[in-house]
């Protein structure tokens, strides 16, 4: 494996009591570039990013990260191995402060040594622009700075692969925009997958669009491709006004 | 500079707890003796139940495993003080291991209940094997046995210093670990379980750890109380002996270094008063409960850190 | 007694121990059923029932009859009325959360049994069973003059003791005409299965709280006067139907009431044997152990289907 992928899957499938949530999904995602997954509801995006990061077991099919083949390792060994995985729904430690949330996520690789530590969470904080909320309970943030500091988690953790689970829903305007100028910058040091309805995001950010629809993957490309392929249009542009 | 803050209070309670030998009268530093060893059981409680948010009402087996282990081992196994404490530390550590690989598979009530009931089959095997437990009844330890290297145990200083540098070691060993990684790590369990999973923490290998410290210091405590105070007995392996930490922790302030020994003072001098004036003395331990799922779920340490002090460790 | 007559001897008092199991078991699984939460202090609520049926049955003069029947009625009623004012001063204000309502019940329990003890005392206390007539009972045999019935000396069981089978069964069957055939039942089901789409649909699931732990306790109570003739009323006397009901509704499947019948009739019977056969302290041990490692491996119970 020469040009290896950094996650490829091979016939994913989740069937949840007869209904097939994700069918025989054939899946490569690039290096260092940022991949938009989008489809209308009920498509199997959940799923199929539940799959890929663990949380979700597969009914069948395999699913494999820079060449190894992850399919029977747990959640937990799958992040060791370099992912990072935001909720769709925030998902923090509301009783801790900022600052020891992102301690954290960043002190599984770095608790050894409490002065990189301790600089790689002030990194963090700064870049994210959370620095002087680092003594807030994290209950007391507004949502955005929530839904901020969860992506600040995923960040200090360094991933390889980001996985993120619709992380503008519930964003006002502003904080979108700035969302999305944090993405291009993360975008030089990992390879993103990410989960987007917000059509706006996906043309300011993303490389590569890949479709899901009714459990399948439809149709992979940049987004002028996707956006010109008529299964696509048929199946989910037509069937939403928000493109 | 909180953390400077945490260390004074640390060093304070320690102080304090010193110069009472020197102050209260005989009645209350024999109190107190006691008071210290149970604060280790719930401080051990309370690194599962406050840090890790694990509910065990089983805890009685572990604080009867050291005690029992310690017990036995001299009794019937006529060793001296030092090697009888550890076989029966391990052996809570042991019963810990073995109880948590298992309990820890379900989650919630069941946890609670499967807890229940494994403390409850240990106290049936007590009572079973009465033949060298003496089951009920329980044994006593010689007065003549309890000693290490020459110096007697069982006088009232002996007791008050044994007491008070075990509790020392178990509360300073406590408050670090919990501001360590690892402490950390179980309270990110205790916030959000499927985030701390979902950040690469091995959440189920961390609850076991938890659970295995928390069994060793409930064993150190069990192993400390026979060896002061000379008996050993199944009423310590019963349910209530399994409640009453919980009490403890709840009332002092669960998740929070000092509240485990605040609770066991409270309550202490609580049941200590009213079993003057009823036999019915538990009922003030049932009232402590309701009141505080009530009125005060987070303790008086607990309250107090909402209120007042958020720095409290 | 040979082997024969003993395990008969043995089964109808297993009978028995199921007939008051399964009054308890089903209290404890209602509440569980309807409400979410684990009530610790049931096996208290069972004392007070006994405690209770001593005190109407010493009250009430004449023919030990009239004093059973009056207890029979007074008692499930009030032991019901005190749950639900537990319900409404203490679950209802902690929100039935499940943890808390966990502690807030091991407070009710010990409140419970101290304050019995400070005002009934620790002694033991008999209740007159209404009618004890004692029926011998046959046994078959194939001896030596071929076919034959004989009567083993021992081999004998109470006319009370039948009644406490024919009561139960009774009870059961109206608890699920109830359950099944009226409004009542129906609401209770409702919240049962969606709290909130009820409440929404109107449904006082405050009030039905309160009822259905009501309900739970009076059917606990309602057992323990049923046991007072054979047994006598104890402050202490809580703990074992608790640990029973427990491990009953676990090997059932929480909630499932079926499965609390089967579960009960398993376990009263093979109590009832083992505990003639074999020492008590041992099937004790064996069966805590075992309901343990059956909510470790199969949390839904032995009879429970897995959640989807």
């Amino acid at each position: 494996m020469a040009a290896m992928n950094i996650l490829e899957t091979k016939g994913l499938t989740k069937i949840y009591g007869g209904l097939q949530a994700n069918t025989d999904i054939d899946f490569t995602l690039q290096r260092n570039a940022i991949t938009a997954l989008i489809g209308p509801n009920g498509a199997g995006k959940s799923t199929f990013v539940g799959m890929v990061s663990g949380r979700t077991t597969p009914t069948r099919g395999k699913v494999f990260f820079e060449g190894q083949d992850i399919s029977t390792l747990p959640a937990h060994k799958r992040m060791q191995l370099g992912m990072a995985y935001t909720f769709q729904i925030t998902s923090i430690f509301p009783g801790l402060t900022v600052e020891d949330n992102v301690a954290l996520a960043a002190g599984r690789k770095l608790a050894h040594d409490k002065a990189a530590h301790a600089a790689k969470t002030a990194a963090v904080l700064e870049k994210i622009g959370l620095a002087e909320r680092a003594d807030q309970t994290a209950a007391d943030l507004s949502y955005g700075h929530q839904r901020v500091l969860e992506i600040a988690m995923g960040l200090a953790q360094d991933p390889k692969l980001f996985i993120l689970d619709e992380p503008t829903q519930g964003l006002a305007e502003g904080e979108v925009d700035a969302f999305v100028t944090l993405m291009r910058s993360m975008a030089e040091e990992t390879t993103i997958l990410l989960i987007e309805h917000n059509m706006r995001v996906v043309t300011d950010t993303a490389d590569h669009v890949t479709v899901l629809d009714q459990g399948r993957l439809l149709a992979s490309g940049s987004f002028e491709e996707i956006h010109a392929d008529p299964a696509v249009q048929a199946a989910y542009l037509g069937t939403t006004a928000d493109v | 500079m909180d953390w400077t803050k945490s260390n004074a209070l640390h060093i304070g309670t320690l102080v304090v707890l010193f110069a009472l030998f020197f102050i209260l009268p005989a009645y209350h530093v024999g109190a107190f003796s006691r008071i210290m060893v149970l604060a280790i059981y719930a401080i051990g409680f309370n690194l599962l139940f406050g840090y890790t948010g694990l509910l065990s009402l089983g805890h009685a087996m572990f604080f009867a495993a050291g005690m029992y282990g310690f017990g036995l081992s001299m009794n019937l196994g006529g060793l001296s003080v030092l090697p009888a404490f550890l076989i029966g530390v391990g052996a809570a550590g042991l019963l810990a291991l073995g109880a948590g690989y298992l309990a820890l598979r379900t989650i919630g009530v069941a946890f609670m209940i499967v807890t229940l009931m494994f403390a409850q089959t240990f106290y049936l095997v007590i009572l079973y094997y009465g033949e060298y437990t003496r089951g009920d009844e329980g044994f006593i330890i010689q007065q003549t046995q309890r000693q290490i290297a020459g110096i007697d145990l069982t006088t009232e200083t002996a007791r008050y210093f044994t007491a008070f540098i075990l509790f020392a070691v178990c509360f300073l060993a406590m408050a670090r670990l919990v501001q360590r990684p690892f402490g950390k790590r179980l309270i990110a369990i205790r916030e959000n379980e499927e985030r701390a999973r979902m950040l690469g923490y091995d959440v189920a290998r961390l609850k076991l750890a938890a659970l295995v410290v928390s069994g060793l210091f409930s064993g150190v405590a069990g192993a400390a109380y026979a060896l002061l105070f000379g008996y050993v007995g199944a009423s310590f392996a019963s349910v209530q002996y399994s409640i009453f930490p919980l009490l403890w922790v709840l009332l002092g302030g669960a998740g929070t270094t000092v509240g485990p020994l605040i609770g066991v003072i409270f309550m202490f001098y609580l049941i200590d008063i009213s079993s003057g004036v009823t036999n019915a003395y538990m009922l003030v331990a049932g009232l402590a409960l309701v009141l505080l799922t009530l009125f005060a779920p987070q303790g008086l340490a607990g309250t107090l850190r909402k209120r007042a002090l958020p720095w409290l460790p | 007694m040979d082997f024969g007559p003993h395990l008969m001897l043995a089964s109808l008092e297993g009978a028995v121990i199921s007939a008051i199991l399964v009054l308890t078991a089903m209290g404890l699984s209602i509440v569980f059923g309807v409400m979410r939460v684990v009530n610790v202090a049931h096996g208290e609520f069972f004392m007070l029932g006994a405690v209770f049926a001593w005190a109407v049955t010493t009250m009430i003069s004449g023919h030990a009859a009239l004093g059973f029947v009056a207890a029979l009625i007074i008692v499930p009623v009030l032991v019901g009325a005190i749950a639900a004012g537990v319900d409404q001063l203490i679950l209802k204000r902690i929100d039935y959360d499940v943890d808390r309502t966990i502690v807030a019940t091991i407070g009710v329990l010990y409140i419970v049994q101290q304050s019995t003890l400070m005002l009934y005392g620790p002694e033991a206390r008999p209740v007159e069973p209404p009618f004890n007539l004692r029926l011998a009972l046959p046994w078959f045999e194939f001896g030596e003059n071929g076919f034959q019935m004989i009567w083993p000396w021992g081999l004998s069981v109470t006319t009370y003791k039948l009644f406490v089978i024919g009561a139960a069964i009774v009870v059961l069957g109206a608890l699920w005409l109830v359950l099944t055939r009226t409004k009542i039942g129906l609401v209770m089901r409702a919240t049962q299965q969606d709290r909130d789409m009820a409440q929404a649909f109107g449904v006082p699931v405050g009030q039905v709280y309160s009822l259905v732990f009501g309900l739970g306790a009076g059917l606990a109570a309602l057992g323990a006067v049923l046991v007072v003739p054979i047994q006598q009323a104890h402050y202490l006397m809580g703990g074992d139907p608790l640990l029973l009901a427990f491990i009953v509704v676990i090997i059932g499947g929480l909630g499932s009431l079926p499965g609390t019948v089967i579960a009960a009739l398993l376990i009263g019977m093979s109590d009832g044997i083992i505990s003639v056969f074999f020492s008590p302290t041992l099937a004790k041990i064996i069966a805590t152990f075992l309901v343990a490692m059956v909510l470790v491996f199969r949390p839904q119970g032995l009879m429970g289907r897995v959640a989807a």
